[in-house]
């Protein structure tokens, strides 16, 4: 009898140590975190059918040099907004913009670009669910990352990329990685 | 005192004090719960009216209204939307498209009245609630066809 | 290459941490004195190393090296000096390596001062310090390097999250981990004593002192973290019960208990495997603090970025250290010698009723901390568990505590006269009840919370009743021309007893009122209108944009009022640091006895052509910090008490001087 009750900080241990090992596991990496000054996720995305063999995303296409990643979908009405804009950055040619094809129909998002124009290098299809946005840390669409040489992932805009925020926000923190 | 009385003593101190524990907790408990729901278990479910809960997912793009010290804005998680009310300041976080918690009341108008709002101190956060709903959510979209309206 | 040797140093220091853990504890086995006797130097030499990696990632922040990731990402050449050192601290990799340093600091200490601890008792000790260290720094190495290099180095950083940029943060942390890290000293002595099997009077005063010295540390930590949660959150409260405020206080509160605790095992030899136990839940929840926070298995308000895999390591250092304690305390401590029953009224009868309620109350704050992820854990769906949980749970139990606390100290050791006590209280009482009274038809009778006069009788009870036995202590009614040099003589605990018992009661008002009363008025402001809050009247005079070192503010300026005489100008801001562009609010206090003045600016409204203000009147608010400052001014002096002075245990003062100098 008095040794059980010398027993019982252990057994309440116990107790928390299994909540907290389901609480871990509660809590797989998968979650959106946001991964600022993170490391691209691993991923290898295909390519967008009829856009040509090795024109997918993965994660070394992200290494080297610095890049911005788009996330869009056809069925995004804010990206249509965008769009002119991530055209004209495009063709300055001050940075290589990487699309990312999210919970969309691939026919779809291929036939989008046609149709708008196609500011992309190179473009990832990832279909719903959309697990490798989420693990990029993707909340919504449109959504742009700037990841640096190292493929860190360095900055996150959500919503649609307006000049202000371009001239005010994305292109110093392009510039600054450039260097 | 003789020692068995002694040790009587501070065995019934001992189970007094949390047998007081346990009720307290007990009566406290379901009062001071706060469940969290996300808004489309708001839409789908029937929730007791009335009761304190908190709903979390992304403030929805253009969706934010100040009208002097109220500001209404709609919560997602990008299946369903409810519009929220909310008399007060908001937390300096406080951003269209980004994740935050709501804690309040829904009323009889379908309108979720807000007593607290939060985005968390890091600009970069998604509440853990949040961020299952949205998963959630997102694993509820795959056998359908629809598109959903996206956050911005 | 300073950050490489830094790295180096922790490694090094990793290695003679490891044969500090391993070869006194076999020594002390065998009897061997030479292996004993690598505790000591094996304990100055971890602490340097330790510390020169501490230096070394310091000097990262301090010369803003960007190749150093971490500093790339905590820092920015535009931050002011002081929160570049603060920087160090202010991430998890850099605050990890602080709690290791501090825990080293500590380790040392024990080789410093404790000349006259027994050889077996102290390198058992310093090895359990050393196990501890040894997780710590693996878990540093392999999952946290802040030596990180970052190539090619980026500019400039991208700088420390503003919030941290404040005094009262920057400086929260360090107390915090010495109050968590100090811990650690009881706790290594709790697992010596079960290895070596004895716990004894002098156990308990060599423990005493170290554990006030982190409680008072954690009692300055986590008053500051409310203090600034209280100025710059922006909504005029100070203590929310989030996870991780919690999850400082649960230590408190477990140390708490184990201050008092020891004091029956010094003065009376009993408690003692109470106190064991008790020393192992105090570090133990100061662990479970450092696992909630850097884990994510909770949702907090404010956390640190979180890993799961960092989660993993730190649960497993988690069970290893506490589970393992446990387990050798149900295998140990039943043979050790009991220390026999006492009276229930008594002195250490009332300690005891302290500790009972101490942990009780701590249990329901672990309770409902942790009720969430027990919830989620058996799908019982997702829930929050709000402040009216542990203010209808906790304070019910801290109130009979608070109660008790004027009686106690007047209660004799072995045999109390509880009714004599009381007689000699009874004017405090009838007092007490009239303030209680006086209060509730001040606030209008049932126009105010029911608690409040309770509250307030509740503190005059506990201030009064502390200052009637400190004046039965000195003789100020017997013999009032002695009671100066009695007063002078008085030992320096009873005096630290006494500041901090009435600390508490001082508190209990500022808990009370600021609980009950505060004034709310949110509005849109236009220039030159006059809003009134708590018998001030607040005009806003102007909305300017001013620039400061490294954000740019916008500054409204209030003209505050009272009876129409024009007393003071009140300047809140709102800030957008400039890297990384955030927000933030700054508000403006103005401080009394009767309460806090408290301005809020907050964004224009272009429809109503003004700003949204948020205007407070929080009712003594400074009673809380004036009370806390009694709490460590309390705890500091008992310090300083002769026979708590670390490294005297026994009649050895003089030795004990000479260990010190």
């Amino acid at each position: 009898m008095k040794r059980a009750l010398y027993l019982l900080p252990v057994a309440i241990f116990a107790a928390m140590a299994l909540l907290f090992v389901k609480g871990l596991t509660m809590d797989p990496k998968a979650i959106p975190s946001v991964l600022i000054d993170r490391p691209v996720p691993e991923m290898a995305l295909p390519p967008l059918p009829g856009r040509g063999e090795d024109t997918g995303l993965a994660t070394r296409d992200l290494k080297g040099r610095v890049s911005l990643v788009n996330i869009y979908g056809s069925w995004c009405i804010a990206c249509v907004q965008e769009h002119p804009y991530l055209m004209e950055y495009s063709k300055s040619g001050i940075v290589p913009i990487h699309g990312i094809d999210w919970r969309d129909d691939p026919v779809q998002g291929a036939a989008w670009l046609k149709k708008h124009g196609d500011p992309y290098d190179r473009v990832g299809v990832d279909p719903a669910p959309g697990r490798a946005a989420v693990d990029f840390g993707v909340t919504g669409a449109p959504e742009s990352f700037i990841v640096d040489k190292n493929g860190i992932i360095r900055y996150k805009h959500i919503g649609p990329i307006s000049p202000e925020v371009w001239n005010k926000t994305l292109l110093p923190i392009i510039r600054e990685l450039q260097k | 005192m003789t020692r068995k009385q002694r040790r009587l003593y501070f065995v019934l101190l001992g189970l007094a004090t949390l047998g007081v524990a346990v009720a307290l907790v007990l009566t406290a408990i379901s009062d001071s719960l706060v469940y969290f729901y996300s808004p489309t278990d708001i839409v789908t479910q029937r929730l007791p009216e009335g009761r304190r809960m908190r709903v979390g997912g992304l403030v929805e793009a253009e969706s934010l209204k100040k009208d002097g010290k109220t500001v209404t804005f709609k919560v997602t998680d990008v299946t369903n939307a409810i519009p929220v009310s909310y008399t007060g300041m908001l937390p300096d976080l406080f951003r269209e498209g980004q994740g935050v918690v709501v804690e309040g009341r829904m009323e009889k108008d379908g309108v979720f009245q807000a007593s607290e709002v939060l985005a968390k101190h890091d600009e970069n956060y998604m509440p853990k609630e949040v961020a299952d709903a949205l998963k959630k959510s997102g694993q509820w979209n795959d056998g359908k066809q629809t598109h959903p309206s996206q956050p911005q | 290459m300073i950050a490489e040797i830094g790295h180096f140093a922790l490694i090094l220091a990793l290695c003679v941490a490891m044969v500090q853990a391993v070869v006194p504890l076999m020594g002390a086995r065998r009897g061997q004195a030479s292996w004993m006797a690598v505790a000591e130097p094996a304990s100055a030499l971890q602490f340097l190393f330790i510390a020169v990696a501490f230096a070394a990632l310091t000097n990262a922040y301090v010369t803003s090296d960007f190749s150093v990731m971490n500093v790339a990402q905590n820092s920015h050449t535009e931050k002011p000096m002081l929160y570049k050192v603060a920087g160090v601290w202010g991430n998890h990799e850099g605050s990890l390596l602080l709690w290791i340093t501090i825990l080293a600091l500590f380790g040392f200490a024990v080789t410093l001062f404790g000349r006259n601890l027994p050889i077996g008792l102290k390198c058992r000790a310093l090895a359990v310090q050393a196990m501890i260290a040894v997780g710590f720094l693996l878990f540093i190495l392999l999952t946290s390097n802040p030596f990180a290099r970052l190539e090619p180095p980026p500019l400039d950083g991208s700088g420390l999250n503003p919030m941290l940029q404040d005094p009262g943060l920057a400086f929260h942390p360090p107390f915090l981990y010495l109050g968590y890290v100090g811990f650690s000293m009881a706790f290594s002595f709790a697992i010596a004593a079960l290895l070596e099997g004895r716990v004894d009077a002098a156990w308990a005063r060599w423990v005493r002192p170290w554990t006030l010295a982190a409680w008072v540390f954690l009692t300055g930590g986590i008053i500051l973290g409310s203090w600034w949660a209280y100025y710059t959150l922006g909504w005029g409260g100070w203590w929310f019960w989030d996870p991780v405020e919690n999850a400082s206080f649960m230590p408190w509160l477990a140390g708490t208990a184990l201050l008092h605790s020891a004091i029956v095992v010094e003065k009376r030899d009993a408690l003692k495997s109470w106190t064991i136990l008790l020393a192992i839940v105090a570090f133990g929840f100061s662990l479970l603090g450092t696992f909630l926070v850097r884990s994510g298995v909770l949702t907090s308000v404010h956390a640190f970025a979180t890993d799961p895999a960092r989660g993993v390591f730190i649960l497993l250092l988690l069970v290893l250290a506490v589970g393992g304690s446990f387990m050798l305390y149900a295998m140990r401590a039943p043979a050790m010698k009991m220390g026999g029953l006492f009276a229930p009224l008594s002195r250490e009868g009332s300690l005891l009723l302290n500790n009972v309620l101490l942990s009780t109350g701590a249990a329901t704050v672990l309770l409902g901390t942790l009720y969430p992820l027990i919830a989620d854990a058996l799908n019982l769906g997702k829930v929050t568990v709000g402040p009216p949980f542990f203010n209808s749970v906790f304070l019910p139990l801290m109130a009979p505590m608070a109660a008790m606390m004027a009686v106690g100290p007047m209660m004799a050791w072995k045999r109390g006269d509880l009714a004599g006590v009381l007689g000699r209280l009874k004017f405090v009482a009838a007092i007490a009840l009239g303030a209680g009274l006086l209060v509730w038809f001040l606030q209008g009778g049932s126009a105010g919370p029911w608690w409040t006069g309770a509250g307030f009788a509740l503190a005059v009870w506990l201030g009064l009743g502390t200052l009637v036995d400190l004046a039965e202590r000195i003789g100020l009614i017997d013999a009032p021309a002695e009671a100066l040099g009695r007063a002078a003589r008085l030992p320096r605990s009873t005096w630290g007893m006494v500041l901090a018992h009435f600390g508490v009661a001082v508190f209990i008002i500022g808990l009370t009122a600021s609980a009950a009363w505060t004034e709310e008025r949110i509005q849109t402001q236009k220039i030159g209108e006059t809003v009134m809050v708590g018998g001030y009247g607040v005009t806003l005079k102007a909305v300017n944009d001013v620039p400061g070192p490294n954000y740019m503010a916008h500054r409204a300026t209030f003209e505050i009022s009272r009876n129409g005489k024009v007393i003071d100008v009140m300047e809140p801001e709102k800030r957008v640091y400039r890297q990384p562009p955030r927000p933030i609010t700054t508000a403006a206090i103005r401080s009394g006895i009767i309460g806090d003045l408290y301005v809020v600016i907050g964004d224009p409204d272009p429809a109503k052509d003004g700003h949204v203000t948020r205007l407070y009147f929080n009712p003594c608010i400074p009673w809380l910090w004036a009370g806390a400052g009694l709490l460590i001014l309390g705890g500091t002096i008992s310090l300083l008490d002769r026979r708590h002075r670390v490294g005297a245990p026994t009649r050895a003062h003089a030795r004990g001087r000479r260990a010190r100098a």
